[in-house]
């Protein structure tokens, strides 16, 4: 009581959730790391931290015994939550029928009960940014917390970009019956041609809409597939599109050009000469799994390995993404990979962190260890991209979350088996 | 002379030809020996063996030194589960294809081997496909870049044969049978063990006709011999103990099946293939003597994977099961030792425990731990040179020796990139003048 009356401003400012992380290496990824530091979280959000801070005296102390705090992980290109099982159809909801589904909300779909979300939690990974595929235009992606009762509290931006699909010029098939085959070229750049020509269609159809939406009148009917794309037209959203081979970057460098629309470039595979221009125009890149082979027989055996440290030498801005459901866990290991290939380490934290939070608009909320961003933290034994190490706990919005999981539950269950 | 054959003649040169009798060291290296301990020393390799291991070792005045400036040497890696440098993999349209054999597919020029080298792999076993209950005869091989068809096999090796339990095996008996609407028995785990069982009852007729055949030949009895059977003749192999049986499998319940069979019998599993629910069995695994190669963290790809945990190669190992880590795929094959890593973290196995599940395990599950899979004097001189620790995931292959002789050199991999990407423009130059068609890459990942 007497407490209470000596910190009448603090008390009121600090909630119950409040807590104190001290005797622990601050990584705030932003600024230089601090050994032996303390971290203040209150109402949800990083008060304070530092060397020495003072600290409401109400609030909980959590002793990180030499341990280390980072920024909860980014993964900047996820399924999880969309598809359980990825072989049984039914439990999955990836893919929908149709070319142009701008209007789909992947948000909708995210089952937050599925066991890969606290799986991909369990590597330090707190945000995910999940995307409905298929299509040329798969439909709206969300930022989410990967935490939550439902998928509106998960959600930090339930339409963050829109999924695209650019078309390819890929002879290359597969079948589970004959294995991998081949097109032949004349019938594959026949495909090409007539997919860039719906692509462009449509945006020319979105156009018409916009201007006939924007004229009024009472012949306006509204459609709802065509609306959802004005706030790409606009300018107020972004197209994140996939393109993995140099062509498809240049040619999704030129559509973003010719429409005049924001792009966010995504599971990049190569760039070659297109490199300069994604960097002078400062189009952000979300690379795909950088544990890949190389794409052709005859490429470096590294070409994969050594794409993020090419894309950081050019001067592009870049995050990871995984692009999976059962491997998103492996986010850390991806940038750590690009590390062993010539990317400075703390690129790699950024790419896994700030850089997603800065591509996706939302370096005010997550991303990295400041003062007012959400206390959405690890704390680990060592560095969070290394697999021997161990990530101990974990907070999102400041609420301790479980890193319990499937996984752990069955690992104790059978550990027990008498022997 | 295309692009391919170009590329060929230039990596398939040898790197390093050593005479008989040359001895090499490698001196200033941290030494991970996974049998024998860990320290800073030098290796003595004469003849392609590993003649001494120390701190110090008794070199001739005349010894090739390659100094390894204080960084990582451990053993090669051995995959026990893979499909590189194959051109088929699968003969599926028959339940038990014990008569075909991946030796006949083997490709000592695919490009799967050059990469598998580039990440450390000296040793694999090549196996074939999981569409059959009892499928096709296997080979292990090393990454013998550049030299033949019958060289890059481990000569000597025990041969074996693939089974597989499961979805795999059952799933051309409903649905999308991949055979044009036809179905193949069977469709359920219950019909798998069948077929099993059926054919081992045949292999023993088979195995008692031709013992009845030659107890009585020699008596000196004029007879005619059994037909041989080419399906049988390799079963009859695995009830003598001859030949390994690896084993695709994934439930608790179909692993217990299997070990069930193979006891009435009266054969061993030597490996259980994939195995990822066999942390749930394994006190039965271990008392059979079945070895296990599990992947580090696939899971729930399909519904027999869900169950599946990180925790599987620990908690296999620490209930007493010989366990090593596969990579079933020519990307995974690249970054075994980040994989073993992940046992570290999942389920708190040692350095020196993680590092055996991708050497010394997998040799011993393929009784080749008298050839390779340490850093022993006696044994071949297999090694990888690493910048870092190779439990780091910063850490990548620099060098890499097969019976002592140098198979890759990341530098000279490097040097040489400049080069060929020029010789690269010009013979694509070339094809566009012809206009050749298109040439269909390879080293694809596979289906499991």
């Amino acid at each position: 009581m007497r407490v209470l009356g000596l910190l009448v401003a603090v008390a009121a400012f600090a909630a119950d959730d409040s807590f104190v992380l001290r005797n622990v290496t601050i990584h705030p990824v932003t600024s230089a790391s601090i050994p032996n530091g303390t971290l203040v979280v209150t109402d949800g959000k990083i008060a304070a931290f530092g060397a020495r801070v003072a600290a409401p005296k109400s609030a909980k102390v959590i002793d990180g015994k030499g341990q280390h705090v980072y920024p909860g992980l980014i993964d900047s290109a996820s399924n999880i939550g969309m598809a359980e099982v990825s072989s049984v159809r039914e439990t999955s909801d990836l893919v929908e029928l149709g070319d142009f589904n701008p209007q789909l909300r992947a948000v909708v779909a995210i089952n937050p009960s599925s066991d890969h979300i606290p799986v991909t939690r369990g590597n330090g990974i707190t945000t995910s940014l999940i995307y409905p595929g298929g299509g040329i235009i798969g439909g709206q992606a969300a930022l989410v917390h990967l935490d939550g009762w439902t998928w509106e509290e998960m959600a930090i931006e339930r339409n963050v970009t829109m999924q695209m699909r650019m078309p390819t010029l890929t002879t290359g098939t597969f079948s589970s019956t004959f294995g991998a085959g081949r097109r032949p070229f004349a019938e594959t750049k026949r495909r090409y041609e007539e997919r860039l020509k719906l692509l462009s269609d449509f945006f020319e159809q979105a156009r018409a809409y916009q201007r006939r939406k924007a004229a009024g009148g009472a012949g306006f009917v509204l459609d709802r597939r065509l609306d959802a794309m004005l706030p790409i037209l606009e300018g107020k959203a972004s197209l994140m599109i996939f393109a993995p081979r140099e062509r498809a970057v240049k040619d999704a460098l030129a559509f973003g050009a010719k429409e005049n629309v924001k792009i966010v470039l995504a599971g990049v595979r190569e760039a070659g000469a297109a490199v300069k221009e994604i960097a002078e125009k400062r189009i952000p890149v979300i690379l795909g799994e950088t544990l890949e082979l190389p794409l052709e027989e005859d490429s470096p055996y590294d070409s994969a390995f050594t794409l993020p440290a090419e894309l950081h030498k050019a001067g592009v801005t870049f995050a990871f993404g995984t692009f999976s459901v059962q491997f998103a866990r492996n986010l850390p290991f991806q940038a750590a990979n690009a590390v062993a290939f010539g990317l400075p380490y703390e690129e790699a934290l950024r790419a896994v962190t700030i850089n997603a939070a800065k591509i996706w608009g939302v370096d005010s909320r997550i991303g990295s260890i400041e003062a007012g961003k959400w206390a959405d933290l690890i704390l680990t034994d060592g560095d969070p991209l290394e697999a021997r190490s161990q990530v101990k706990q974990m907070w999102i919005q400041g609420r301790p979350v479980s890193l319990e999981t499937r996984h752990t539950k069955l690992y104790d269950q059978f550990g027990k088996r008498p022997n | 002379m295309d692009r391919r054959k170009f590329l060929r003649g230039f990596l398939l040169a040898p790197l390093a030809a050593f005479a008989a009798g040359e001895v090499t060291v490698i001196r200033n290296a941290k030494i991970l020996t996974v049998t024998k301990g860990s320290f800073d020393g030098s290796i003595l390799i004469r003849d392609g063996k590993i003649a001494e291991v120390g701190p110090t070792v008794t070199a001739p005045a005349d010894a090739r030194i390659i100094d390894a400036g204080g960084q990582y040497v451990m053993p090669g890696i051995i995959d026990c589960h893979s499909h590189i440098g194959t051109e088929a993999v699968n003969e599926g349209t028959v339940t038990v294809s014990s008569m075909t054999g991946i030796e006949d597919t083997v490709d000592p020029e695919a490009i799967g081997i050059y990469r598998a080298l580039a990440g450390g792999v000296t040793t694999a076993n090549i196996l074939h496909g999981s569409a059959n209950a009892i499928g096709g005869k296997n080979v292990v091989i090393k990454m013998r870049w550049g030299k033949g068809a019958p060289e890059i096999l481990l000569e000597g090796a025990t041969p074996g044969i693939k089974f597989a339990l499961g979805e795999n095996p059952k799933r051309r008996g409903g649905g999308d049978s991949g055979l044009g609407g036809r179905l193949r028995y069977p469709a359920t785990r219950m019909g798998v063990e069948d077929v099993i069982r059926e054919a081992f009852t045949d292999a023993r007729a088979y195995k008692a006709a031709w013992d009845d055949y030659r107890t009585r030949a020699a008596k000196g009895e004029r007879l005619i011999a059994p037909r041989r059977d080419l399906k049988l003749e390799p079963l009859v192999e695995v009830l003598e103990g001859k030949r390994h049986v690896h084993a695709h499998c994934y439930r608790a319940d179909e692993i217990l099946m299997l070990l069930r069979v193979a006891d009435e019998f009266g054969f061993k599993i030597r490996t259980l293939q994939h195995v990822l629910e066999g942390y749930k069995v394994a006190k039965e695994i271990k008392e059979h003597g079945a070895g296990a190669s599990t992947f580090s963290d696939w899971w729930s790809y399909k519904m027999e994977a869900f169950d599946a945990i990180p925790y599987n190669a620990a908690l296999m190992h620490k209930k007493g099961v010989l366990v090593s880590l596969n990579s079933d795929d020519a990307e995974m094959m690249r970054h075994l030792n980040q994989e073993a890593a992940k046992t570290i973290r999942y389920g708190g196995l040692t350095d020196v425990e993680a590092l055996a599940l991708i050497t010394i395990n997998p040799a011993r599950q393929l009784a080749i731990d008298n050839r390779v899979g340490s850093i022993e004097a006696g044994k071949d001189a297999d090694l990888v040179i690493y910048d870092k620790h190779p439990l780091s995931n910063y850490a990548k292959v620099q060098k890499v020796f097969i019976d002592g002789e140098m198979y890759f050199d990341r530098d000279k991999d490097m040097s040489e990139r400049a080069v060929k990407a020029a010789r690269r423009r010009q013979l694509t130059e070339k094809q566009k003048a012809a206009a050749a068609p298109a040439r269909p890459a390879g080293g694809g990942r596979r289906p499991q």
